[in-house]
């Protein structure tokens, strides 16, 4: 046994790179597993990426700085990157490895989990179904969150996605049911003004204690970035499948983690794919949002929301083109509307939400709820399509039914798109509202079953 | 052959190299480390063997051992597969979920591909005796597997003699000997079960031209740009176009004996609420739950890539299995890209030459042995059957560019494609597929069939549907120019009528059961009466009534509700359109000449 500690150092440091290091091979190191880097006293952690017999690549958490061959000692430890896990962790604060920030204890852990976590038995899951109500009329309206889903904002820099976020975090909630929750917020290569937003934010809507917080803040090492959403994940399992909460996981800025990513991979000479991203970049961040969803005979849900910048506010480019391959849809937050001051700026053409069909309806929001949604959105088309008439041909050939069209048209801009940050509108004021709105519209052009309108058209109502 | 043992000289991701190998050979399955991953060679460079590993390579150490079998990856054929959600090994996923009592997928399970207790109902067939000369495909015995799908017990590919013993009609499981048939040299024991390499078409007596359209339920796939039985076609689309829906429609709604769907790469979520739907809804022909004639194979994105090649591959030879019985099978793999992803992510480690944004030189040649395997054939044996394989590939395109090397490359190996359009499926018009992007070079082989279900008119009514659309597609670049009111009266009707082949024919909503699925006899009705109004209208705009008053018309809006009634009511609405067209028509012609 001595014998074996003795081989599982070594000092044979063959060239560094960027944060990878070639080492002479130790026998028995194996594939995925955690080392010790001991660079001038200080310990650096670091994980096996390529064994071979002759040269073992590792990647370290951490910088290269002052990594000497000859002279820096490596160490296998025998594990896996694994973090201790617990509700205790709600709450708190962390780094990317689940090392406390907040200046508090150690997290006495209940398990250790493996930060990559496994695939979910496809064939065990339970198709998501139940609508979350954020409060954020078109959201809940025309962009339905269910409970398992993983539903991204699209966003650009400047855009305010981040309030979006915390407001959602403030307003969510399952109707009817008195269920545990937590929130769980991993926040990758942000600024620090933006982390501390975020941290305050959740002290001061009170639900600190419902929250385990992750933070790798721009100037982390950038494997510590590259860890973190899995840290964060691997806790919202936790919480999830073995306590039962429902758990929303919000991640941001997800750009940051690709471009991480990418920083890696030219590291490592990878054959680069579109735009210097790796070729398994698509799989990647699969296999942190496939961690998303609800399991057969199950309690609990986990429900992932990451946020991400799209560089020039480009929806073609790779981060948010992969990222809408894997989702179950996306919110788009678009410039022109938050110029024009609405808030949230949702553009509505290029947003969805794949799990709506299955969580809206009688018994889940309101019977009304997908003739509205379809009504709407066609009405709002048609306004834009009529905007652009006007900017080709001017106002004069426009015809009675037109005007009303573009009056809704703003209308829906100003009053239903628009809303305050601190405002919370239930399903019900949410279609209420789309109802008011669609009065403007000529009854006849109304696409809904009679019942419907004679039910809930302001005209037949009072 | 005996197993021979290896060592791990290196570990990369999926991809592992072995040495000490002895003779090991091209796609042969090894057990990888203690755990015995389950993988396959990929390439020999002298002494170094280069293994892809199907399952997740985390732990494993140089020095480890490697084994391998001598046997290719190989698919278990039998009764027991419809209805089964299987992962790219074949493993059951419902099964592995209990064997482990988790809900996650561990590594290293080993569970059998079809249940080895269950007891299956064999009914031999009459004219097989004792002494009788057989041969490869002939039928010995059937299995009713589920309500509306008989299983036939075939011999397998390779044999050919005498029948020494045949089994009595009775309860056998899939491991049991059934027949046995000596051909001189040696006795082969026919199981209920075969098993045959996924990499290998499996044998047929002859390939046929395709002369029939697998009906879809869609109607701009049946009546636009049909699919033949037995045909290969590509659907590309950016996210959001709507793939997976359209995909799992197919599936749902085509008509074929058996529709296997190929979920590699993709959601899990999808997969699960899929799942669901087909064993909700029933078969609209046969009124028994879709999961009666289906097999799933669900790779999701996050299991492991290299299953993703094998997840496609398993599903052909299933549907070569199930086409050798004589029935029409459809397969739809969604998503290609993904396969030609982990084939990219592979290639990479093994450091070969990469082509194409990194894409291994290779990609073509395995897209086109996967689509080929697509085909109308007569299948080896007595009695005499045709079967057909057709496949459904979905294609992402990056950024929905369909210029990229996974797209291209598909379109040189696919008769049909479906391109589904962003624009379209942002103005909500499903399924969006773009009728001036798609084509169907099957068109001429069904011809025949559909003018002879349409009397004699459908190829003639196609034309004419695309050639409005084409000129639709002109004039709005016109009307975005300068206005729609300075067209000429013949084009404004002419926007009014394509307007209503896309909202009253072309749209279909997959959430409104009267409507995801369209019988030909309805769609075609459809046609029909837009056509009707065309050719009435046009004579009225030639006669100088303005189009604005032809907007006026009621009738003309009973149209676009055709579709969301069943059969025998959109023909009562028919009647009801061309009775009242007529009268407006007879009234607007009145009013003109009194003015």
């Amino acid at each position: 046994m001595e014998n074996r500690l003795y081989t599982r150092i070594t000092r044979q440091v063959y060239s560094a790179r960027g944060s990878l290091v070639f080492v002479k091979s130790i026998p028995g190191i194996s594939y995925g597993e955690l080392v010790e880097l001991d660079v001038d006293g200080e310990v650096r952690l670091g994980q096996v990426v390529d064994v071979s017999q002759d040269v073992t690549i590792i990647q370290i958490f951490g910088s290269s700085l002052g990594i000497t061959p000859g002279k820096t000692a490596i160490r296998v430890r025998g594990e896996r990157l694994s973090i201790p896990v617990s509700v205790d962790m709600l709450g708190r604060v962390f780094n990317g490895l689940a090392q406390p920030l907040d200046g508090g204890p150690p997290v006495v852990p209940e398990e250790y989990a493996d930060i990559h976590g496994e695939p979910l038995n496809p064939a065990l899951r339970e198709p998501p179904s139940e609508f979350i109500e954020t409060g954020v009329s078109v959201i809940d309206a025309m962009f339905t969150l269910v409970r398992g889903q993983k539903l991204p904002i699209f966003s650009g820099s400047g855009l305010p996605h981040n309030k979006i976020a915390m407001q959602i975090v403030r307003q969510a909630r399952v109707r009817g049911k008195e269920e545990s929750f937590a929130v769980v917020f991993g926040a990758v290569g942000v600024t620090f003004e933006e982390a501390m937003y975020f941290l305050d934010e959740l002290r001061k809507m009170g639900a600190i204690d419902r929250t385990a917080a992750f933070l790798a803040p721009a100037a982390s090492p950038t494997v510590e970035k590259l860890a973190l959403p899995r840290t964060a994940l691997t806790v919202a399992e936790y919480l999830a499948w073995k306590q039962g909460m429902h758990v929303l996981v919000i991640l941001t800025d997800m750009t940051n983690y690709c471009e991480s990513l990418r920083e890696i991979s030219a590291a490592r000479e990878e054959v680069p794919g579109r735009r210097g991203y790796p070729g398994y970049m698509y799989t990647d961040l699969a296999t942190m949002y496939e961690r998303a969803g609800r399991v057969q005979g199950r309690r609990g849900s986990v429900t992932i929301m990451p946020i991400l910048t799209m560089p020039d506010d480009d929806i073609t480019h790779p981060i948010p083109d992969l990222t809408g391959y894997i989702t179950e849809g996306q919110i788009v937050l678009s410039r022109d509307l938050w110029r024009k001051g609405v808030y949230p700026p949702v553009d509505v053409f290029l947003s969805l939400s794949r799990m709506m069909k299955e969580g809206i309806g009688p018994g889940k929001t309101r019977e009304d709820h997908s003739a509205v949604f379809g009504q709407i959105y066609r009405a709002y088309a048609e306004g834009q399509r009529l905007r652009e008439i006007i900017a080709i041909v001017g106002t004069e050939s426009l015809t009675d039914r037109d005007r009303k069209y573009l009056e809704f048209t703003d209308a829906f801009e100003t009053k239903f798109i628009n809303q305050s940050e601190y405002e919370r509108r239930s399903i019900e004021r949410t279609l209420d509202l789309a109802w008011e709105l669609l009065s403007i519209l000529p009854e006849e052009e109304l696409a809904i079953r009679e019942e419907l309108i004679k039910k809930y058209h302001p005209k037949y109502r009072s | 052959m005996s197993s021979r043992l290896g060592r791990i000289y290196r570990i990369a991701g999926p991809l592992v190299v072995a040495e000490g190998l002895e003779s090991p050979r091209m796609y042969e399955v090894v057990y990888v480390g203690g755990e015995g991953l389950i993988g396959e060679i990929i390439a020999i460079r002298g002494e170094k063997v280069y293994i892809q590993v199907y399952e997740e390579t985390t732990g494993l150490t140089v020095g480890e051992r490697v084994e391998a079998t001598g046997r290719l990856l190989s698919a278990e054929l039998g009764p027991g597969l419809i209805g089964t959600i299987y992962d790219g090994l074949q493993r059951p996923e419902i099964e592995i979920g209990k064997l482990t009592g988790d809900i996650f997928i561990k590594r290293g399970v080993r569970v059998n591909s079809l249940d080895r207790s269950r007891k299956w109902v064999f009914n031999r067939s009459s004219g097989v005796k004792i002494g009788e000369k057989v041969s490869e495909g002939d039928v010995l015995g059937s299995i009713q597997e589920t309500p509306i799908l008989e299983h036939k017990v075939m011999v397998p590919p390779g044999v050919k003699g005498v029948i020494e013993w045949i089994a009595d009609s009775g309860e056998y499981t899939v491991e049991e000997t059934v027949a046995v048939i000596s051909t001189g040299e040696a006795k082969i024991e026919v199981k209920l079960h075969q098993v045959w390499p996924v990499r290998v078409p499996r044998p047929y007596r002859e390939k046929l031209t395709p002369s029939e359209p697998l009906i879809t339920g869609k109607r701009v796939i049946d009546l636009v740009f049909p699919i033949a039985k037995g045909g290969k076609a590509a659907i590309p689309g950016g996210f959001g176009t709507g793939k997976t829906v359209l995909l799992q429609s197919l599936t749902r709604w085509g008509h074929a004996d058996v529709a296997i769907f190929v979920g590699c790469g993709e959601r899990g979520n999808e997969m699960a609420d899929a799942l669901k739907s087909f064993r909700e809804l029933f078969d609209v022909r046969r009124g028994r739950p879709m999961m009666e004639r289906s097999v799933f194979i669900a790779n999701t994105s996050n299991m492991p890539v290299a299953a993703r090649e094998t997840s496609v591959l398993l599903g052909a030879t299933i549907g070569e299995y199930f086409r050798d019985m004589g029935y029409n099978v459809l397969l739809v793999a969604d998503s290609t890209s993904r396969w030609a992803e982990a084939m990219r992510e592979i290639s990479g480690r093994m450091e070969e030459m990469p082509g194409e944004e990194g894409f291994p030189a290779y990609l073509a040649s395995r897209l086109a042995d996967f689509y080929e395997r697509a085909g109308r054939v007569t299948a080896l044996g007595d009695p005499q059957r045709t079967g057909s394989l057709t496949i459904f590939g979905s294609v992402s395109p990056p950024g929905g560019d369909f210029s990229e090397p996974v797209t291209r490359n598909t379109l040189r190996y696919i008769q049909a494609l479906y391109a589904l359009d962003y624009d379209l499926a942002t103005r909500r018009h499903f399924p969006a597929i773009s009728w001036l992007m798609s084509y169907s070079l099957y068109v001429d082989f069904v011809k025949e069939y559909l003018n002879e279900v349409s009397g004699g008119k459908w190829y003639e009514y196609r034309n004419l549907f695309l050639k409005i659309l084409q000129r639709e597609a002109e004039l709005l670049d016109i009307v975005r120019l300068v206005g729609p009111e300075t067209l000429p009266e013949e084009d404004k009707l002419l926007l009014e009528v394509a307007k209503m082949i896309k909202e009253g024919f072309l749209q279909q909503s997959e959430y409104d059961l009267n409507d995801a699925y369209s019988s030909l006899e309805k769609g075609f009705l459809i046609m029909e009466a837009i056509l009707e109004f065309y050719n009435t209208s046009l004579k009225l705009v030639r006669s100088g009534v303005p189009v604005f008053k032809i907007r006026e018309l009621k009738s003309p809006y009973l149209i676009y509700r055709f579709k969301l009634y069943p059969l025998d009511e959109a023909r009562n609405l028919y009647n009801m359109f061309r009775e009242t067209f007529k009268k407006e028509v007879e009234e607007l012609m009145g009013g003109t000449h009194g003015e």
